[in-house]
């Protein structure tokens, strides 16, 4: 055998045995049927599919279309953008500034935003309850000085979800912004200048679309953590609204339906290699 | 330099945008400094200042459930960390310093783990996990973690091997080094600070993740995020935030430690 | 064999990358042998296989065809730690985590001497590129000059039967450049071993050289001592590349070689051949059209008069090329200065006309 692929089996052998296989072999369930405590029969079976659009009645098996599940993930993409968007609105102009620092305090900045990604994501999602809760800084200062009369909702809701996304993948997206606009070669910007641009109109026209590729893959890296996200709908939201990533894990816990599980995630994983490949196309054509 | 080089400062800045990483660097700080503010406090409250005490940290010391939890953690992390870092620079050799038919292809199953959201890498390995009968616990933790590790520590190794030289093993082998003296005496020595940095973002992801680890862990390989979870069903309890004011501790020294070496490494 | 005396022979080397349509033919055919304790230089453009070669002599490569003796021992697939040969490499590939005392003795150390044998010899090449005090030193810690003489020690300390020399001395600045020429041929007649300099500066190459391998497209285009390819090139690149060569489209007569516009110019060969005359630009001088004479070129028109300090550089239109002539300032001929539109001619210096096969 050769050296090389002597080297590579190990790496390549693991993930596609460990991860891949165990994958491919989650699709397989998504189409078997449901054993009582968790578990599949095989017998292949189309109601995980079936069960995500319509609810089928118990005693005479008529089924009536049921939003439900669709409603949770369109809540997950529609929670998932809203945190990309945020992330772009406060990422681009932090990784813009940090980009334009001199070159010691640029590393310094940039060690800054990249820290609390080293921090555990429950520790960083529990320390951002702690602080929006009732009992929490921002209320009781809010309400020693007299600004409200109670405690502002602050948790436990689709604001708390969307806070805790966009604080769990900033970094993601203000790294690969930094990065582009590090190789921005700002005198394109003096020329737009020099060609009557106003700042507005240079910063749309000129640096937007050159910046673009890092946009692109800044918003994928925030997106698709953000639709399965788990612990931020589960402890910010205080299990109230669920999102795809609750209702995939809710099916291995409680409800124990390793098909319905098994379908959603399947799904979940197709959603994101759609968009990786339709953004790794569009990069190609692009190169070319 | 700049053409209107007087004032070229102006150019770069725009309004508003300093202002705003002020504001994005006290957002991702102001929980996590909180957190560990109160995780002092004397009284159980976590909304009242009531004076400074380690107490809860010598109940989270006392306390044998998250003792054990964060030794499987660590050794967990430890164990993944090396067996990805390993695995990882085998790989990263092969990709940088040898002709691999279909790299692209060997390149996208080595990126892989990165495109798959955990849920469904925590719920795939559940499943591969129990139905081949390998069972839940330490062991199938150790090998997701591992998996899921190897690209992570394969960005720094390749980012490192990539910028070395490689005339280096050219006069290496030029200067009568046989091949393996070469790996030792030179490629090792040189992808060193690529490695340690590598070992370290795969130890950070491993001891970061959650969702996996609480569907694989079986009774006694709970981890430590996995107990923090379960604590949390009595609610943020002092307990709790002296548990998580440790693990940001942890992560700080990590951080601190692979900073000292990119600083060497420049 | 009796090709003992040179120090490495090379027989019908070839070196092609890629297949078929797409083929690169990098070294096509190259017979060269290069003697022992000579300084031999393989001169060219980037691209012209200077490179390849060199990298197929230390072993990086391996030739498509034809084979490379070194002191008479066939070297065919033998890797580079198994050759006689050392190399200085273009940005001198020292290595960083050592010091300047472990990288001199590194190939000692590969080859098991003992450790009084290395100290001692890296306490003499330290000495002999004038390094001593800097032995504790890392290469980061070092000027490009002083980088320069570490990798020539350390390619050195192991006693090379060749060594190899990869363009290193176009990493330095211009006034570096000069010294360590002189350096290089230096060491060269000290050490007695044989050099293979690779270089596309035809200065350094003529300088230094005992003999001159010219190469442009993967083949030898002349090969001899630097007056030779000065004075004498073979061809119109060799003219062209090596100090920039006035070429002219002629034809040979009765009397001369007839140029178009430029009468008929002493030179011989076969009677109706097409050639290509080429005078070197400080080999002409420059004379009021009242002045010519038979065998003189002209009449021309001044084109362009650029001044460059220490000579008068003309550009002459008239003829079916523009012609080039450098007056040096000062001198016999230094007093001439000519306008632009002046009518002139041309007067070759005896034996300046090299005619070229076209």
């Amino acid at each position: 055998m050769k050296l090389h692929r002597i080297l590579l089996a190990p790496s390549l052998g693991t993930i596609l045995i460990f991860m891949a296989l165990p994958i491919a072999i989650t699709t397989l369930f998504s189409v078997l049927t449901p054993a009582q405590y968790g578990g599949v029969i095989w017998e292949p079976s189309a109601e995980a599919y079936i069960r995500l659009l319509f609810e089928r009645d118990i005693f005479d098996d008529t089924l009536t279309f049921n939003a439900d599940y669709l409603q949770i993930l369109g809540r997950s993409v529609l929670q998932a953008g809203i945190a990309t968007v945020l992330c772009l609105i406060i990422g681009l102009p932090t990784a813009w500034f940090i980009a334009t620092r001199p070159a010691g305090q640029k590393s310094l900045w940039l060690m800054l935003v990249t820290v609390p990604y080293w921090v555990n994501l429950l520790v960083r999602t529990i320390a951002l309850l702690l602080i929006l809760r009732d009992e929490g800084p921002i209320n009781g200062t809010l309400q020693s000085m007299g600004l409200t009369d109670g405690p502002l909702p602050l948790a436990y809701n689709n604001f708390a979800i969307g806070l805790g996304l966009v604080s769990s993948f900033l970094p993601f997206m203000i790294l690969p912004l930094y990065a582009a606009i590090e190789r921005f070669d700002f005198s394109l910007l003096e020329a737009a200048y020099d060609l009557h641009a106003n700042r507005r109109k240079a910063f749309f026209a000129v640096v937007l679309p050159i910046l673009r590729p890092g946009l692109i893959a800044g918003g994928l890296l925030v997106f698709i953590p953000g639709i399965g996200s788990y612990l931020a709908p589960d402890i910010l939201g205080g299990g109230k609204t669920l999102m795809l990533g609750n209702l995939i894990g809710m099916q291995f816990q409680g409800s124990r339906n390793w098909p319905f599980g098994a379908a959603l995630s399947t799904i979940l994983m197709a959603v994101t290699l759609v968009a990786l490949f339709i953004v790794a196309r569009r990069a190609a054509r692009e190169d070319a | 330099m700049s053409l209107l080089d007087t004032r070229s400062k102006d150019i770069r800045n725009l309004p508003g945008f300093g202002l705003t990483a002020g504001f994005t660097v006290a957002f991702l700080y102001a929980p996590i400094v909180f957190l560990v503010l109160y995780s002092f406090n004397d009284g159980r409250s976590i909304s009242r200042l009531d004076g400074v005490s380690l107490r809860w940290y010598g109940q989270v010391f006392a306390n044998e459930e998250i003792g054990g939890a964060a030794l499987n953690s660590v050794l967990l992390a430890v164990i993944a960390a090396t067996l990805a870092t390993v695995m990882a620079t085998a790989a990263a050799l092969a990709m940088v310093r040898m002709r691999v038919r279909r790299k692209a292809a060997a390149y996208a199953v080595l990126n892989f783990p990165l495109m798959v959201p955990e849920i469904v890498t925590a719920i795939a390995s559940l499943i591969f996990f129990s139905s081949v009968g390998l069972g839940l616990g330490f062991g199938s933790l150790v090998v997701a973690h591992t998996t899921f590790c190897i690209p992570f520590a394969y960005l720094p190794i390749t980012a490192r091997l990539t910028s070395m030289d490689p005339a280096l093993e050219t006069a290496a082998a030029d200067l009568y080094a046989r091949p393996w003296r070469r790996f030792a005496l030179i490629t090792l020595p040189l992808l060193a600070p690529g490695l340690m940095s590598g070992w370290l973002l795969a130890f950070i992801v491993s001891l970061d993740d959650f969702i996996i680890s609480s569907m694989l862990s079986g009774p006694g390989s709970t981890t430590l995020p996995v107990h923090i979870y379960s604590m949390l069903r009595l609610g943020i309890t002092p307990e709790v935030n002296a548990v998580s004011s440790l693990m940001v501790l942890a992560s700080a020294l990590v951080v601190i430690t692979s900073g000292l070496i990119a600083r060497k490494q420049s | 064999m009796q090709d003992h005396g040179d120090a490495c022979r090379l027989t019908g080397l070839g070196r092609t990358y890629g297949r078929g349509a797409t083929a690169h033919h990098a070294l096509d055919g190259i017979d060269l042998a290069i003697r022992a304790n000579e300084f031999f230089t393989l001169l060219g453009p980037s691209g012209c296989g200077k490179t390849t070669l060199l990298r197929l002599i230390a072993g990086f490569d391996q030739p498509t065809t034809g084979e490379i003796a070194i002191f008479g021992r066939n070297v065919a697939g033998l890797p580079p730690e198994d050759r006689p040969v050392n190399t200085v490499f273009q940005h001198y590939a020292l290595f960083p985590h050592l010091t300047v005392a472990q990288n001199v003795g590194f190939a000692l150390r590969m080859l098991g001497r003992p450790q009084a044998e290395i100290a001692s010899t890296v306490g003499r090449m330290v000495e002999l590129v004038g390094l001593e005090g800097m032995e504790q030193r890392r290469p980061d810690q070092l000027s490009g000059g002083q980088k320069q003489r570490v990798a020539l020690a350390r390619a050195l300390a192991p006693g090379p039967k060749i060594l190899l020399l990869d363009e290193p001395l176009s990493a330095l600045d211009a006034k570096l450049r000069q010294r360590m020429r002189s350096e290089l041929k230096a060491l060269q007649r000290e050490t007695g071993i044989t050099f293979v300099f690779v270089t596309h500066d035809q200065d350094e190459a003529l300088a230094m050289s005992d003999r001159i391998a010219v190469m442009q497209g993967g083949r030898v285009q002349q090969l001899g001592r630097p007056e030779e390819i000065y004075e004498a090139p073979a061809n119109r690149f060799v003219a062209d590349f090596i100090g920039g060569a006035n070429l002219i489209p002629a034809r040979i007569g009765a009397q001369g070689a007839q140029a178009e516009g430029l009468g008929v110019v002493p030179a011989t060969g076969a009677i109706g051949a097409d050639v290509t005359l080429a005078i070197r630009p400080e080999r002409l001088s420059i004379l009021p059209t009242e002045q010519q004479q038979p065998g003189d070129l002209g009449p021309l028109t001044v084109a362009e008069r650029i001044y460059m300090g220490n000579e008068l550089s003309f550009r002459l239109e008239g003829a079916t090329v523009p012609l080039h002539v450098t007056l040096p300032r000062g001198g016999l001929r230094g007093a001439q200065d000519f306008g632009l539109g002046e009518a002139v001619c041309l007067r070759a210096d005896p034996g300046a006309i090299r005619v070229l096969a076209s």
